[in-house]
């Protein structure tokens, strides 16, 4: 075992079953949200001890823009709703 | 000329709208017919309008549809397979009792099997591959052991070593006694004598004697925890070798040396969700369904096993679909009593004071208006 823990956050991003993260700044966010007509909480959540929020280093209220990959349309863009713990 | 050119800035315009490989599919297309802007506007219009056309509409009931289509092919299974299959050496859950523990979202499956596929070097040959299995599998004292004593006179156990088994799974005489000698202390002493070790105890109990020998026999020389069993195997497709193993411990096997830590994944939910998150638990869950499926020549749309996944991971955590996950944690008391443990759940939402708003469609069937779906959906959109 010569790959240390830090290692392993990096080995998360890379994962074939996760997607691609970024944290959305707070204006951006506001403005997709209206243009949802969506409140923040209805927007699927993901916890901040979340191994992958926790790579991004996202805090409780942030929203995260994930883009997956999808067998249908190739790459697919959701948001998840940074909640605590 | 290819009629790309002639309508680059209404396929720019077009690349946020249509999905990414629909999109590709279109440039493909264009670029390689030979046609005036007139008709590849024609092309674009008929590609839109078919794409806008494929869309659920707003209010479509998706999961009945959802229901349905993974519901109805699943009773064909009952009838027709091996819920345990034998994979070589050991068995795994396979069929319907699979596919009820992944929406159950079971804390342990019934058989926990990691797929470890290995880096360049080692996917190429079966040697190398074995090298890594040997890494992975764990080896106990029990395994490296011809014979054992239990000397109840001197109250010490003898283990006499097998060589052979030694040189099988690559372990020297220096690993094991580094290792052993972590054992000693708690009134133990070990001794080392060529292919014999002997423990010897400060107790006289010979039932204790007996116990400890059965701990001592359980100590992991080499390898991962809870790793009992690895079975190298080649894809029929690829030609490339990967490791199943028996038993789970992701966390460990993402960083052995010669694994490939971008596909090796675990069947266990509950484990995936903790080690890489929700997200790749929300992808193992929709794949995990779909192989069930898959195995038993059942064609079912992807999207179904995604809205599934979907509904079992929303909060962050895995929920089970049933009453103490999805089912149970409904926001309206009346939806949450219709499902199952009606008093129960009636007596807690008064004792609470929750009220009902009404706007799931249980709650306004037992009330007797209209559900807020398709057409019934309308007054919600005019309250905006």
């Amino acid at each position: 075992m010569a790959k240390n823990r830090r290692e392993l956050s990096s080995l998360i991003l890379e994962h074939q079953y996760n997607p691609q993260v970024e944290v959305v700044p707070r204006e951006e966010a506001k403005r997709i949200l209206r243009s949802l007509r969506a409140k923040i909480w209805q927007i699927p959540w993901i916890r901040a001890s979340d191994p992958l929020a926790r790579v991004v280093g996202a805090r409780p209220g942030d929203l995260l823009r994930l883009r997956r990959r999808s067998p249908m349309a190739e790459v697919v863009e959701t948001y998840r709703f940074v909640v605590p713990a | 000329m290819s009629a790309l050119k002639e309508v680059e800035p209404v396929l720019e315009r077009l690349k946020g709208v249509l999905p990414l490989s629909l999109y590709r599919e279109l440039v493909a297309k264009l670029s390689k017919e030979e046609m005036g802007r007139e008709k590849a506007l024609e092309v674009i219009y008929e590609t839109l309008k078919l794409y806008v056309k494929a869309l659920i509409d707003a209010g479509e009931a998706i999961g009945i549809v959802t229901a349905q289509s993974i519901g109805e092919p699943s009773t064909q299974m009952i009838l027709r397979s091996f819920h345990f299959a034998g994979l070589r050496e050991f068995s795994m859950a396979l069929g319907l009792p699979r596919m009820i523990e992944i929406v159950d979202a079971r804390r342990r499956p019934a058989t926990p099997l990691m797929y470890v596929y290995l880096d360049e070097e080692h996917s190429k040959s079966r040697e190398k591959a074995e090298e890594v299995a040997k890494r992975i599998q764990s080896v106990t004292l029990e395994t490296l052991a011809r014979s054992v004593d239990v000397d109840y006179l001197t109250f010490s156990i003898v283990v006499e070593l097998d060589p052979e088994q030694l040189r099988y799974r690559d372990i020297s005489t220096k690993q094991l006694e580094k290792v052993l000698a972590k054992v000693r202390g708690k009134g133990l002493e070990v001794e080392f004598d060529g292919n014999v070790v002997v423990f010897r105890l400060d107790t006289s109990d010979p039932v204790k004697l007996r116990k400890i020998r059965d701990k001592l026999l359980q100590t992991r020389i080499s390898g991962i925890k809870n790793v009992r069993k690895t079975v190298v195997r080649q894809d029929e497709g690829t030609g490339e070798w990967y490791i199943i193993t028996e038993g789970s411990n992701l966390e460990a096997v993402l960083q052995i040396e010669g694994v490939d830590p971008t596909r090796t994944y675990s069947n266990d939910l509950h484990e995936v969700a903790e080690v890489l998150g929700i997200e790749a638990a929300r992808t193992l869950i929709a794949n995990e369904l779909k192989k069930v499926l898959d195995e038993q020549g059942l064609d079912v749309d992807m999207r179904h096993m995604f809205l599934v996944a979907d509904a079992m991971t929303w909060t962050g955590r895995v929920r089970q679909i049933g009453r103490h996950g999805v089912a149970g944690k409904k926001e309206s008391p009346l939806a949450r009593a219709a499902f199952e443990v009606t008093v129960k759940n009636l007596v807690d939402a008064a004792t609470k004071g929750e009220s009902e708003v009404f706007k799931g469609v249980f709650e306004n069937i037992i009330a007797g208006r209209y559900i807020p779906v398709g057409t019934g959906m309308v007054r919600i959109l005019m309250e905006l």
